[in-house]
Parts: structure tokens; C-alpha cells; sequence
């Protein structure tokens, strides 16, 4: 704890020493992030912004997680179902996350003004190098997302739930493979209901596996729902960044920045780490 | 060309297997059962006795319903509820030992368990997880669970291998006492002679693979109440019919 707490300070103390250094412009101290993340705050356009791009996080990790873990399942059960689906998901593994993305925008989304896509367009450099370059190859398919189509909603959970999809099935699956067989044959030969064996011969083998897709999963999804709300929606924490990155407001991209760690701090410990605790509660503890 | 399912109602176990075989890994295939055919009465305790990788493990999965692709006819008694001890306890690690039990016998009643645990010396381990017990005590689980759901066939799978000769001489006699007081058809398999004399009516001598039966013996009841003497003749007796197979 005490570790901790000192790797905390040397941090801050770094920080306030960049900011001497390059300037109040290009690194705002931490007390000045900190005055800005209380102003939005009191505005309440932080609540209002976390709230939307959670939201988002939510909805389409609990698809993308659903969907893979059923998939998945089958897949690491069923030779035919593993053989019949693994050239999709080599090529949605290797889709671009920003070709996703468009796409879903091009095809799902039809009813919101061309405005909104022309400001996505505007914030679109300031995506992550790799994301950038894919992005000026791509630009003739953003100009027809320009052209044809609003950005829905719908279109940015369903591109953030199909980026993740593949990755959930393909660790669900390798624990489905490693299912024991023992255990299948113990529930065969006393006639278990199929519920029963689902919920308590299989799912608690498949339980590591699980955490270690959501765990990978939680902290993909949020970056790619940044980068939706940077291209495509009128709110959120991406939006904030984006319309921050404009007005090369760097204390508001770092107090956007630190609110929404704090936030997915929180989740790991307050939901994830306890759930962990509860799931691996008959595992023999180290006295 | 095989069927397993339960016949009916009557309570023989009627077993006729034609033969069974493996495809080897060179493409080949791998006979492991020849011709073979015996029935339990109902109640009847017979024991499987063969060498190591006779077929015996094979011949109980079969029976078990675990494994159909075999030529030949398996007629279960009464309803076909089976409870079976695997060679090891096969438990689930992540629910506690009442729960296990409880998951494959969800129909027991509470004063039946609470008996059953009594007898089998669980009481206290009720709501441990498997992973804390003993492989003695993770055994009187497997055990437990088996008989919880009132089986009309037991199938018990060298239920006390790897067990030191103490506690698998206790948990034999405790399970003697079990099968006395519960009468259930009883097939069990084990390459332990004085093991299948202490618990089984009928001894049924098996081949080396691809087994088939070469001799039965009956054991005279009651169960496990024989002199040192009696034993060792029975174990000559049996010993010569084995080797007389071989010539």
C-alpha cells in the first residue's frame, strides 16, 4: 500500500515537472486538470458524457460477450461448427476496427444529418497513428458514409460489438476445447438435466476463460467506443476529446481523460474483482 | 447395431456384446472386446476380475451407456437409473460435497442423505469443497453420490485404486455394509481378487484383450465373511482357471 502510494506521488511529482518544463500550453500541471474536471462537473456535461459513452460500453460489451461465449462454446464443442466458422472470424480478427466502423455507419445508420458526419471527418486525425493511416486509405469510404447516411446509434454499438465478437469467441472456445471430458461422462451417466450441466459442470470450467475475455474485452471495447464517438456522435467522451483536440484544449482532454480511467478503475475493482473473488471462492487458499 | 436402452421392467442386467473395437492410430483398428455375454439378477453382486488392460474400463462404459459404438446389446434393469464410482472420485471442484451429491441426486430426500452421510463418515464434510478432502474422503463422495440416487444398477470402476491397503480394506468393508443394506444390482470391475471376494455373489474371470469371459466363479455368501483359509483356496482355485485359460 505504502508502494503504491509513493509510485502515485513520483507520478504527480513527474507530471508537475513536465509541465514546468514544456509549458502550462502543452502539459497543464495537475491541479489544473483537476480545477477542469471540477468545472465539468458542476456543468454536468461530465456526468452527461461518461453516462453516454458508458452506456455505449455496456451495451455493446454485453453483445459482444453474449454472442462470443455462445459461439465460442459451439465451436470449441463442434468440430463441423469450428471448422465451418473459423475462416469468419480469421477474417473479422483481421478486419481493421475502423473499417468496422464505417461500414456499420454506411450501412446502418440512415436517418441523422450530414453535419454530424462532416464534424466526424474534422476530429477524424486525431485517432491513434495506426488508426489515422488506415483512415486516409479508407477516405473514399468515409466520404460515402458523408454522403449516404446519418450515424446511428445502432451503427456504433453494433461496430464496437463486432470488433470485440471475434476475440471473445476465439478465448471462449479454446476453453470449451479444453472441457473435461470426465466431468461430461459423470454427468451423462446420472442423467443431469442440460441446465444443470450448463451451469454447473461447464461454466465454471469455462470460468477463467470468461473473465479473461471480459477483462480484455472491457478495455477494448471502451477504446473503440472513443474512437466511434470521435467519428460519428454528438456526445460522449470520444466527442469531448475530439471537440478538445479543436481548440487544442489539452487540460480538457487530460481531465476528460483521467475522469474516465477513474471510472474504469472503478469497475475493476468495485464489479470485476469481487466477481473474480466469488467465482474462484472453492479454489484452496494459500493459508 | 447395438442398444442400450432400458427393456421393459424387469431387473436383470443382460449383457451380449458381439465385439468392440478401436481404430489404432496407423489406421488399422484395435480389437479390445471379443465375444461376450453374462447377466445379473437382480440384487446380484458379480465382479469384473481381469489383468491391467484387459478391456474391463471399456466393457463398464459400454454398459454405462458412455460408449455406443460396439456390436452387440446391453438391456438395463428397471428403469435404467445408473449411479457409478469412476476409478477417480469425479467430483466437481467448485461445489461443495453436498451440492455434488446433491446435483446428481436431486430427488434424494433430506433424511436419506442425512443417513447416507452418516454411514460413509461425511457428516462433518458436508460443506467442503472437493478440494479440501482427502482422496479416501473424495472417494466416500463418489460413493455417496452413487448410491444417492438410488440406482437400479451400481457400476463401481476400481473404485479403491490407489488407496494404501488400510483405508481401501475399510472403505471395502464399508461399502460391503452398504450394499447389504441397500440391495442394488452391483457390476464391479477390479484386477484385485481378495477385493472381488469380498464384495461380489459371482466372479466372472476374465481374458487378456480382447477379453471375453473364461470362467465364474460363485462366492459363497454372506459377503465377506470368509476365514483366511477359504479365501486362500479360492484364490488358487481362481489363479488355476486363469492360468489354465492361458495354456
Amino acid at each position: 500500500m505504502g508502494a503504491r502510494l509513493l509510485s502515485l506521488v513520483l507520478l504527480l511529482a513527474a507530471w508537475y515537472a513536465g509541465s514546468q518544463l514544456a509549458g502550462a500550453r502543452l502539459l497543464p500541471d495537475p491541479q489544473a486538470v483537476a480545477t477542469a474536471i471540477i468545472d465539468e462537473a458542476r456543468s454536468g456535461a461530465l456526468a452527461f458524457n461518461l453516462g453516454a459513452t458508458l452506456a455505449r460500453v455496456a451495451v455493446a460489451f454485453v453483445i459482444a460477450m453474449a454472442l462470443g461465449s455462445v459461439i465460442g462454446l459451439i465451436m470449441g464443442r463442434s468440430r463441423v461448427a469450428d471448422r465451418l466458422g473459423d475462416p469468419w472470424l480469421i477474417v473479422l480478427l483481421n478486419l481493421p476496427a475502423l473499417v468496422i466502423i464505417v461500414l456499420a455507419y454506411v450501412w446502418a445508420g440512415l436517418t441523422e444529418t450530414a453535419a454530424i458526419a462532416a464534424v466526424a471527418l474534422n476530429k477524424l486525425p486525431i485517432a491513434t497513428v495506426t488508426v489515422r493511416e488506415g483512415a486516409r486509405s479508407l477516405d473514399r469510404i468515409i466520404v460515402l458514409a458523408y454522403v449516404w447516411a446519418g450515424l446511428t446509434e445502432t451503427a456504433a454499438i453494433a461496430a464496437v460489438a463486432l470488433n470485440k465478437l471475434p476475440i471473445a469467441t476465439v478465448t471462449v472456445r479454446e476453453g470449451a476445447r479444453s472441457l473435461d471430458r470426465a466431468l461430461d461422462d459423470m454427468a451423462q451417466v446420472f442423467r443431469m438435466g442440460a441446465w444443470t450441466r450448463m451451469r454447473h459442470v461447464i461454466l465454471p470450467q469455462l470460468a477463467p476463460y470468461l473473465a479473461a475475455a471480459a477483462r480484455s474485452g472491457l478495455s477494448l471495447v471502451w477504446k473503440i467506443v472513443l474512437i466511434v464517438e470521435l467519428l460519428g456522435r454528438p456526445n460522449g467522451v470520444g466527442f469531448e476529446i475530439g471537440v478538445a483536440f479543436q481548440l487544442f484544449d489539452v487540460t480538457r482532454i487530460l481531465a476528460y481523460a483521467l475522469a474516465f480511467i477513474a471510472v474504469m478503475l472503478a469497475i475493476e475493482t468495485f464489479l470485476v474483482q469481487p466477481l473474480e473473488r466469488h467465482v474462484a471462492r472453492w479454489r484452496p487458499q494459500p493459508a | 447395431m447395438n442398444d442400450t436402452s432400458p427393456a421393459g421392467v424387469h431387473n436383470r442386467l443382460d449383457v451380449s456384446i458381439k465385439q468392440k473395437s478401436f481404430r489404432a492410430a496407423s489406421g488399422g483398428k484395435l480389437k479390445v472386446l471379443g465375444e461376450l455375454a453374462f447377466s445379473l439378477a437382480g440384487g446380484e453382486v458379480a465382479a469384473l476380475v481381469g489383468p491391467s488392460g484387459c478391456g474391463k474400463t471399456t466393457l463398464l462404459r459400454i454398459v454405462a451407456g458412455l460408449d455406443r459404438d460396439f456390436d452387440g446389446r446391453v438391456a438395463l434393469p428397471a428403469h435404467g437409473t445408473l449411479g457409478m464410482v469412476f476409478q477417480e472420485p469425479r467430483l466437481l471442484p467448485w461445489r461443495t460435497v453436498e451440492q455434488n451429491v446433491r446435483l446428481a441426486a436431486p430427488q434424494a430426500s433430506d433424511a436419506g442423505l442425512d443417513a447416507l452421510f452418516q454411514t460413509l463418515g461425511l457428516a462433518a464434510h458436508r460443506d467442503h469443497y472437493p478440494g479440501e478432502l482427502s482422496l479416501g474422503l473424495a472417494r466416500r463422495v463418489a460413493l455417496a453420490r452413487a448410491f444417492a440416487v438410488e440406482p437400479d444398477l451400481l457400476l463401481l470402476d476400481e473404485p479403491f485404486v490407489s488407496l494404501d491397503a488400510a483405508l481401501a480394506a475399510r472403505l471395502r468393508d464399508e461399502l460391503a455394509e452398504l450394499v447389504n443394506s441397500r440391495p442394488v444390482t452391483t457390476l464391479l470391475v477390479t484386477h484385485d481378487v481378495d477385493e472381488a471376494i469380498g464384495l461380489a455373489d459371482r466372479l466372472l474371470l476374465l481374458s487378456v484383450s480382447p477379453a471375453r469371459v473364461l470362467a465364474e466363479v460363485p462366492v459363497a455368501r454372506p459377503r465377506g465373511a470368509h476365514t483366511a483359509d477359504e479365501l486362500a483356496t479360492m484364490r488358487a482355485e481362481i489363479a488355476r482357471r486363469i492360468n489354465q485359460a492361458h495354456l
